[in-house]
């Protein structure tokens, strides 16, 4: 049993999986799932920002916060307990397409040869890290939402916006993988 | 609002088990993978798709169901769900986030993951998108809404 959890499980086990915490968060605590919230929490509860958008009571909103902690602990449970040690199964279009930009080790979650400490520091590692961890931030808070909160409790609740917002998200990513990444992991 | 309401531990550790089930599938399925998400974003694989399609569908089923059978919380109160009014936000806000989710390989949850799973740069990036936030916080009134 182990041994099947530690293989890479497939989409019609994850899906199910992920879709069931809508009806979980809502009976354990009429709570709307939505990850990218806990972002502004930590704002509010952490900075000192004048801002009017961070003046409200974050502690009736901490569940968010617990749950985000929770999905920490779940990634150090994972690779402590239930890793597995092969390679990561990639289209081989995609790996040759890496291979072209020097990302040969395909090991990681990350492409470690570009997601570390020192690349952090040159325009590459800086992009990816840093402007994109910027773009992730203020694009789901002016979206009013990120993949869990509109994709996944949105379209469950048959939000249109979210769709609008789905659609988006989707149109933004195939840009920049398609047309401005390479130029970006060609640096 | 009772703004000197204290944080319960008690009440808030089910939301840390359900996060933890959560966090797991994030990295088993490899929806924390840099790579799947370019995979997605290049039509190169059906896995992710596959992923939010079904969570989607079972999101939505689980949904009518509740409201169906006006379905309770386990404390007894009545489930309510907020609309979400449309904003440009949606649009302009969403082009962002499509952006950085292609350059990061990740959403606002696989970052918590994937600092779990000892990639530490990506508290870089965590930081960097709590400074986003903070950035939307500060510009909001005069973005275009």
């Amino acid at each position: 049993m182990l041994e099947l959890i530690k293989q890479p499980w497939p989409w019609y086990v994850a899906g199910p999986l992920i879709g069931l915490t809508v009806p979980i968060l809502l009976i354990i605590g009429n709570k709307a799932f939505g990850i990218s919230s806990s972002l502004k929490h930590i704002c509010a509860s952490c900075l000192p920002v004048k801002s009017s958008y961070f003046q409200y009571n974050w502690k009736e909103e901490i569940w968010n916060i617990f749950f985000v902690f929770g999905i920490f602990l779940g990634g150090i449970i994972s690779v402590t307990f239930l890793s597995n040690p092969a390679p990561i199964d990639l289209n081989p279009k995609l790996v040759s397409e890496l291979e072209s930009y020097n990302i040969t080790n395909i090991n990681n979650m990350v492409p470690m040869q570009i997601f570390n400490w020192e690349t952090l520091f040159s325009l590459k590692g800086f992009i990816l890290l840093v402007v994109g961890g910027f773009l992730v931030g203020f694009g789901t808070r002016y979206a009013e939402g990120c993949t869990s909160g509109h994709t996944i409790m949105g379209l469950s609740t048959l939000q249109w916006p979210s769709l609008v917002a789905s659609i988006c998200f989707m149109v933004g990513g195939i840009i920049m993988a398609n047309f401005i990444l390479p130029l970006i992991l060609s640096l | 609002m009772s703004s000197n309401k204290s944080i319960s531990w008690t009440d808030n550790i089910k939301y840390v088990i359900v996060g933890i089930l959560f966090g797991i599938v994030f990295v088993k399925a490899e929806i924390i993978s840099w790579y799947r998400i370019q995979e997605m974003f290049r039509f190169q694989a059906f896995h992710m798709y596959g992923v939010i399609g079904s969570a989607v569908v079972v999101g939505m089923i689980s949904v009518w169901l509740i409201k169906k059978f006006n379905i309770k919380t386990i404390e007894g109160e009545e489930i309510t769900f907020k609309t979400k009014p449309f904003s440009k936000g949606q649009v302009y806000g969403g082009l962002c986030f499509g952006f950085g989710w292609a350059l990061t390989g990740a959403c606002p949850g696989p970052l918590y993951a994937l600092i779990g799973t000892g990639a530490s740069v990506i508290i870089v990036t965590l930081i960097s998108a709590v400074i986003g936030t903070m950035a939307y916080g500060i510009l909001k009134d005069k973005l275009p809404h």
